[in-house]
C-alpha cells in the first residue's frame, strides 16, 4: 500500500478489573492525502478510540496499544510522547464533537490559535496572530479582527467550530481527524461545516478520517467507507461499495435504519438487540447475537467461529461467514423492506 | 461592572443589617434579664432599675435597636443627667460585666485572630494546594495514596486533640519551644512567632487535608476536560498543559473555598485561641457566653458576619476576574 496514512493491525486494550477489554482490535485501514474514509459504528464500536490512538492521545498507562500507524514517513505506535507530541497539531490534527468544550472557556480564541502557531513554530506573537488572522477569514469567520479577541462562549456553535477547524488547520496537517464534527450542531449548520471541510481539503490537500454514526455525511463527502462493530473493522470499501452492494448484514442493518424520504413505510428498522459488552464478546462473529442471517448458514459458525476480514474485490473487504450470494439476497431483503421494491438498496 | 458590585455591595450591607436584628431580637426573647446582669451579688432592685434606665434597656427593642445603630456610625451617650458617658463611634456597646466599651475590647482582640487566621492560611494554602496538584498528576501511584492518606489523618483529628498533641509534645516535654505567651510582633517578633507556630500549625492542619482532597479533584476534573484534550492535540507538551491550562481553570473553585474559610476563621477560631490562651475573638466570644455578657456577644457575632459579607464580595469579585464567562453574563 502506498497511500499517506497506513494503520495496520490497530489493537487498543484497557486492563479492568473484570480483564482486558480490546476496545480496538486489529484494525486496519489507510486513506490518501485529499481523500476522506470515514469510519461509521455505533457508541462504543471503537471508533473514537481508534483516533485518538493514532493522536497518541490515550493514557498509555492505561492501555495498551499495538500495531503499526504511518503518517507519511513517521510510525506513530513505536514513536515514543514527544516524538508524537511534535507531530500533533503540526503533520495531524483532530476537531471534536463539543466545539464548546473543546474551546478553553477562560482564553480568547485569538490567544488559544496563537499557541497552537507558536507550540510548532518558533515566530513572533505579531506575526502569529497575523497568520491566525487569515486562517479565521479562510475558515469564514466574519470580521476576524473583531472576533479575534473573543471568547468560545461570545461565539456560536458553528463558529466554535469554525475555530476548531482553523486551529486544527492552521500548521497545515497532511491528517486530520474529525471526531463527529457536526453531531453539536444545528443541521442547516452540519452542512456548512462539512462543506468547509471539503474546501480546505482540497486547498490542503489533507487526508481526512471522519468519525461520524451519521451515514447521510458519509454519504455526501467520504471517498471510502469503514464500519466497525464492537471494536473490529466489520466491513471496508469505496463509498460505492458500501452504498450500492452493503454485505456484512451489520452495514446492511446501518442503512436500512437511516430515516429517508421516499420510504413507503413510515417507520424506521432499528437493528434488533444491543452492541455487546467488549469484556464478553460472543465467541464467534460478534455481530451474531444480532443477526437476521445467522440462522442462513445451516451450521453454528456464525456462533462459534470469529470470521476473517475477507476481500472480496480489490477496494471491498468484509467480515461475514456467509457466502456472497446470501449477503446478496439479505441485502435485498432488508432494504426493499424499507425502501420498497423498486427503490433499489441505495 | 461597577453596577454588580454595587449591587453586591447593598446586598451586604442589607444582609448585615439583618443579622444584627436577628441578633437582637434573638437576646431580648432570653429569659435572663440583661439589667440583673449588671451588678454583683450586692444587688438591690433599685440599682438594677437604675442600671436598665442607663443603658437604655427600659425603651422599647426597636428603639433599642435604633440606639445601637446610631452608636456604630455616630456614637451615644449612656445615662442621664450627671451620670453619663460618651461612648464615640464606632460605638458596639457598653459591658457592665467588664465595665469597658465594647469597640476597645473588639479592636484588642481582632489582631490576634488576623495573625492567627491570615498565618493558618498561608501553611494550609501552600501546602493543601501544591500537595493537591502533586496527587492528582501522580493519579493512583503510591504518591497519590500516601498523600490522600496524610490527608485522612489530618482530617480524623479534631484540632483541639491536635492542639494538645502539639502542644505537649514540643512545648512541655521536648520542651522546644516557649509555653505560649502571646505579645504583639511590634514587641517581640522572636516570642510572637514562638507562640504563633503552634496554632498556625494546629488550624493549618485540618484545612490542608480538605484542600488537599478539593484540589486534587478539581485538577482531576479539570484535567478530564475536552479543552485539555484540545491542548494536547495542538502538540502542547504535558507541562505546559497543566501550567497553562489546566491550573487556572482547576484552581478557581479553591479561590471560593479559600475566602470564604479565611473569613471565617477571622470571626475567630475558638477551639485554638484558647488551647493556645490567645487573646482573639474567638475566645473573647467564648468569654462571654460563658459570662452572659450580651454586648460583647452580639459585637463578636456581627464582625464575624462583616468578615463573611466582605470574603463573598471579594470571591466574586475574584471569580469575575479569572473567569470572563462570569464577567459579562
Amino acid at each position: 500500500m502506498t497511500d499517506y496514512v497506513r494503520v495496520e493491525n490497530l489493537q487498543v486494550s484497557f486492563p479492568t478489573e473484570d480483564g482486558l477489554v480490546h476496545a480496538v482490535d486489529g484494525v486496519s485501514f489507510s486513506v490518501d492525502r485529499g481523500k476522506t474514509l470515514a469510519i461509521v459504528g455505533e457508541s462504543g464500536s471503537g471508533k473514537s478510540v481508534t483516533s485518538q490512538a493514532l493522536m497518541g492521545l490515550v493514557n498509555k498507562r492505561n492501555a495498551q496499544v499495538e500495531g503499526q500507524a504511518w503518517v507519511g514517513d513517521s510510525e506513530l505506535i513505536s514513536a515514543s510522547d514527544d516524538e508524537l507530541r511534535k507531530l500533533r497539531g503540526s503533520s495531524m490534527s483532530m476537531i471534536f464533537q463539543d466545539p464548546f468544550a473543546s474551546l478553553h472557556p477562560f482564553y480568547r480564541i485569538g490567544k488559544q490559535l496563537v499557541e497552537a502557531v507558536r507550540v510548532h513554530r518558533s515566530i513572533s506573537k505579531d506575526d502569529a496572530r497575523t497568520e491566525v488572522l487569515r486562517m479565521l477569514e479562510k475558515v469564514g469567520i466574519p470580521n476576524p479582527e473583531r472576533r479575534i479577541d473573543d471568547y468560545p462562549h461570545q461565539l456560536s456553535g458553528g463558529m466554535r467550530q469554525r475555530v476548531m477547524i482553523a486551529m486544527a488547520l492552521i500548521n497545515g496537517p497532511s491528517l486530520l481527524i474529525a471526531d463527529e464534527p457536526t453531531t453539536a450542531l444545528d443541521v442547516t449548520v452540519q452542512a456548512q461545516i462539512m462543506e468547509l471541510l471539503n474546501e480546505l481539503q482540497e486547498q490542503y490537500n489533507t487526508a481526512i478520517i471522519l468519525i461520524t454514526h451519521d451515514l447521510g455525511v458519509v454519504a455526501d463527502v467520504a471517498d471510502e467507507v469503514a464500519v466497525m462493530y464492537a471494536g473490529r473493522l466489520v466491513e471496508r470499501g469505496s463509498l460505492r461499495d458500501i452504498f450500492y452492494s452493503p454485505q456484512m448484514p451489520y452495514t446492511v442493518g446501518l442503512l436500512s435504519s437511516v430515516p429517508r424520504l421516499d420510504a413507503i413505510s413510515d417507520r424506521l428498522t432499528p437493528i434488533a438487540g444491543q452492541p455487546p459488552s467488549l469484556i464478553n464478546l460472543p465467541r464467534g462473529c460478534v455481530f451474531e447475537p444480532r443477526c437476521g442471517a445467522s440462522q442462513w448458514l445451516g451450521d453454528d459458525r456464525c456462533a462459534t467461529v470469529r470470521p476473517e476480514l475477507l476481500s472480496i474485490t480489490p477496494s471491498h473487504a468484509v467480515r461475514c461467514h456467509l457466502d456472497q450470494e446470501q449477503r446478496r439476497r439479505f441485502a435485498e431483503e432488508s432494504l426493499a423492506a424499507v425502501v420498497g421494491p423498486s427503490g433499489g438498496a441505495a | 461592572m461597577s453596577g454588580y458590585v454595587v449591587r453586591r455591595l447593598l446586598t451586604g450591607i442589607l444582609i448585615l443589617v439583618l443579622l444584627s436584628m436577628f441578633v437582637f431580637l434573638l437576646f431580648s426573647w432570653l429569659p435572663a434579664d440583661p439589667a440583673a446582669l449588671t451588678c454583683g451579688k450586692a444587688c438591690t432592685p433599685q440599682i438594677i432599675e437604675a442600671n436598665r434606665v442607663r443603658l437604655g434597656l427600659d425603651l422599647p427593642l426597636w428603639q433599642q435597636y435604633f440606639e445601637f445603630v446610631k452608636g456604630i456610625f455616630f456614637g451615644r451617650t449612656y445615662g442621664s443627667g450627671t451620670a453619663t458617658f460618651e461612648c464615640h463611634a464606632p460605638c458596639l456597646g457598653y459591658s457592665f460585666r467588664r465595665g469597658e466599651e465594647v469597640t476597645p475590647l473588639i479592636l484588642k482582640a481582632l489582631p490576634v485572630t488576623i495573625y492567627l487566621a491570615v498565618g493558618a492560611f498561608i501553611i494550609w494554602i501552600c501546602a493543601g494546594v501544591l500537595l493537591g496538584i502533586y496527587a492528582a498528576l501522580r493519579r493512583g501511584q503510591w504518591q497519590d495514596r500516601v498523600t490522600l492518606g496524610a490527608a485522612l489523618v489530618g482530617y480524623s483529628f479534631p484540632s483541639f486533640f491536635i492542639g494538645l498533641l502539639l502542644l505537649f509534645f514540643v512545648v512541655i516535654k521536648w520542651q522546644l519551644l516557649p509555653y505560649p505567651d502571646y505579645v504583639p510582633p511590634t514587641e517581640d517578633p522572636v516570642q510572637f512567632l514562638q507562640t504563633m507556630i503552634l496554632p498556625w500549625i494546629t488550624l493549618a492542619l485540618l484545612f490542608a487535608a480538605f484542600y488537599i482532597r478539593l484540589t486534587r479533584n478539581q485538577m482531576l476534573d479539570t484535567l478530564g476536560e475536552d479543552y485539555i484534550r484540545t491542548a494536547r492535540s495542538k502538540g502542547m507538551t504535558e507541562s505546559q498543559v497543566i501550567r497553562k491550562h489546566a491550573l487556572r481553570a482547576g484552581l478557581t473553585p479553591i479561590v471560593t473555598a479559600a475566602g470564604l474559610d479565611l473569613a471565617g476563621l477571622l470571626g475567630g477560631a475558638i477551639v485554638t485561641e484558647t488551647i493556645f490562651t490567645l487573646p482573639g475573638l474567638g475566645r473573647l466570644a467564648l468569654q462571654s457566653v460563658l459570662d452572659s455578657d450580651l454586648p460583647v456577644i452580639t459585637a463578636c457575632v456581627l464582625v464575624a458576619g462583616f468578615f463573611i459579607v466582605i470574603a463573598n464580595l471579594i470571591v466574586d469579585l475574584l471569580y469575575a476576574v479569572i473567569d470572563p464567562r462570569v464577567r459579562l453574563s
